[in-house]
């Protein structure tokens, strides 16, 4: 096996800075539309006091997932010493800390008090998972800062398997702790099942992998950077993997939900006539985020085409976003059951009057908020790839381990 | 004195006089009530709030009424509710569903008998309140007099406790306010819900807009007090008639109770 060699991402400046500005502009429309929103209030949003929680909450935890899902790889390498994917674990960890910064970004600046977050550091009730959370996602930034470090420094190289298995269970724990913020909620049917938990964990594993495969495959195509046939098998396949999972969760949470009769108008308004939700249900979280994709990625012709894998990776993180919407916004929609049996016929605050769904309409703001943060975790990565040795020269099948191959072998010394 | 006085102005204009007994009659009738008031009310005001009450309601669904909103109007106007406009680009269905409300009356069929219930739906301030466990700041609190409300200046507009609501008591304030109370000061960016007129309770008053104004309707629907107190109407009531709290399957223990539902 070569050493491995790592190397500043350097693509023409004019190209580089294009796509910098893009990002900015992406920014930059997003800081607008926070300020709107913020001197407005919310009443310029399709959020109201039925669905508390949009699109931005949609984007904001798509990222943070998916951030944890990204540091997967480095993982793999360090903790589970497979070598083939030692190459691979700065760009993950910074992928990491890139996708946890957007997405939290884009969670504070929908606050209905974004200036009073020193309020949010300094004054802690420790029964809400909210308060755990703001420990275990500034955690997992120091942890995985720290984790690069081990990686990109010999003196580091030492504590790199430590650092790598307390990152790896940190990571464990904030997506675990992401998954029940709605999963202890008994208040709402859609939610109150422990089963999120572990499904927001398998989630992330296959939004951050597909993130991290399609940023991994547009640098390194940019620059000319070669990406052999063998680890690209290895990424999809484990892609693969990764998504069945998801659906396998989504099997399970149905089933449980189906089983009692206390859900049956859930289910039935969720899987058949919840309009646009059982649409995104259906279309989005199940077809184009789950099957199409398991499609691309076992078809014996289409998987070896980079294209294709490309392809999939874009349907794993659409679906990921049509999951989301589902999960938080269809959850919010349908109406809470407080009383089993009766029809509500009236109500002067729209509990579900004849078992009717709770409106939502995203509006342009909050989407621009949204991509905003989006923005942010693009434009952290570019400027990381950019000015440090995050990349691996070349990912060809003879530039990486063989498969068999398991090493105790540190981070290298950067080229 | 007087006799001196009687000879120097014996002849003075009455006049002058009535006017001097009104002037006082009318500033100590002005003031006392004031400093009468303000004495009583800073005995309470100055006293922590104790667990040696636990106030609630018990709602009688069968008194109330189908098409009455009494209690409703006294608490929008008891809390300044009523001062919410619509913005004017906004759209009157997301203004329905973004204006704040405490209280709302909500009419029910039950599926298999047909029989229809009418009931007004407030916060319940239960004693392990969901709202409260969830908040990342502690906002959403829990009085030790069994009042649950939030406090406006911790409160980072996240609404996670409206998530965790199971009753969708609260309400997010989606736009600038003008006009406010000063007894109950609202802010864009913060949740609210009732708190069962926490003001009244500090000022030592009796009842809450919404009980009263019931009454006043003449239906008496709506009865508060201490749950606490053997001695108290509404404890006697509970004991009385069958009373049950709306989502008992959470075992939230509710300050608020109801019959006939």
């Amino acid at each position: 096996m070569k050493r491995i060699v790592y190397r500043e991402w350097r693509i023409p400046p004019a190209r580089y800075w294009g796509i910098l500005g893009i990002l900015a502009t992406v920014i930059g429309i997003a800081t607008l539309a926070f300020g709107y929103m913020e001197h407005q209030g919310h009443w310029v949003t399709g959020m109201n006091n039925s669905v508390v929680w949009g699109t931005p909450h949609v984007f904001a935890v798509f990222l943070v997932i998916s951030a944890s899902g990204a540091l997967n790889v480095a993982s793999i390498g360090t903790v589970f010493r497979n070598p083939v994917y030692k190459p691979l674990g700065r760009l993950s960890g910074l992928l990491a800390v890139a996708l946890l910064v957007g997405g939290l970004l884009v969670l504070v600046t929908d606050l209905g008090r974004p200036e009073r977050l020193i309020v949010a550091m300094t004054t802690y009730n420790f029964s809400s998972i909210f308060a755990w959370n703001i420990f275990l996602y500034t955690g997992f930034m120091a942890i995985v800062i720290a984790y690069l470090w081990s990686m990109a420094d010999r003196q580091g190289a030492p504590f790199n398997r430590s650092i790598g298995i307390l990152a790896l269970l940190w990571r464990l724990a904030l997506t675990t702790g992401t998954g029940s913020i709605f999963g202890f909620l008994v208040a709402r049917q859609a939610y109150d099942a422990a089963v999120l938990g572990p499904m927001f964990v398998v989630m992330s594993f296959a939004y951050g992998l597909a993130v991290f495969m399609l940023v991994l495959m547009f640098t390194f195509a940019d620059e000319g950077r070669p990406i052999g046939p063998r680890i690209l098998k290895r990424l999809k396949n484990l892609l693969g993997v990764f998504v069945a999972g998801v659906l396998y969760f989504t099997l399970v949470y149905h089933l449980t939900k189906l089983y009692g009769a206390k859900n049956d108008s859930l289910e039935t308004w969720l899987l058949l006539n919840g309009g646009v939700y059982t649409f995104v249900f259906w279309v989005g979280w199940v077809l184009i985020g789950g099957l199409l994709p398991l499609g691309i990625i076992y078809h014996p012709e289409l998987s070896r085409d980079r294209n294709w894998v490309a392809a999939a990776c874009t349907l794993v993180i659409l679906g990921g976003f049509a999951t989301m919407y589902v999960v938080i916004i269809g959850s919010q929609a349908f109406p809470i059951q407080m009383f089993p049996g009766q029809t509500i016929l009236e109500s002067g605050f729209f509990d579900g009057v004849n078992g009717q769904a709770a409106p939502y309409h995203p509006t342009i703001p909050e989407v621009l908020l949204g991509l905003g943060g989006v923005g942010v975790a693009l434009l952290i990565t570019a400027v990381g790839v950019r000015v440090l040795q995050f990349l691996p020269e070349s990912l060809a099948d003879d530039a990486i381990a063989p498969d068999e191959e398991t090493s105790s072998r540190t981070a290298p010394s950067p080229a | 004195m007087k006799d001196e006085n009687q000879v120097t102005h014996e002849g003075v204009d009455p006049e002058r006089r009535a006017f001097m007994g009104v002037a006082a009659g009318v500033t100590a009738a002005m003031v006392a009530p004031g400093v009468i008031l303000h004495a009583v009310a800073a005995v309470p005001r100055s006293e922590p709030v104790t667990s040696d009450v636990r106030w609630g309601l018990l709602i009688e669904t069968s008194k109330c009424v189908d098409g009455c909103s009494a209690c409703v109007d006294a608490c929008d106007q008891e809390n300044g509710l009523d001062l919410q406009a619509k913005h004017a680009q906004e759209s009157l269905e997301n203004w329905e569903h973004q204006k704040a409300v405490w209280i709302r009356k909500v009419k029910l069929q039950d599926n298999q008998t047909g029989r229809v219930t009418n009931l007004p739906l407030m916060c319940q301030h239960c004693e392990h309140p969901p709202c409260v466990d969830v908040c990342p700041t502690g906002a959403s609190f829990k009085r030790a007099d069994g009042i649950v409300m939030v406090d406006r200046h911790t409160c980072i507009g996240c609404r996670y406790c409206m998530m965790a609501c199971p009753y969708k008591a609260r309400s997010f304030i989606h736009q600038e306010s003008h006009g406010q109370l000063t007894s109950v000061p609202r802010g864009k960016g913060c949740v609210e819900s009732c708190n069962l007129c926490v003001h009244r309770r500090d000022h030592g008053q009796e009842s809450t807009a919404c009980v009263d104004a019931c009454a006043e309707a003449g239906h008496e629907a709506i009865l508060f007090g201490d749950l606490k107190d053997p001695a108290s109407p509404i404890r006697k009531r509970l004991e009385d008639i069958p009373n049950r709290q709306i989502r008992e399957d959470l075992a939230l223990n509710t300050g608020v109770r109801y019959a006939g539902v």
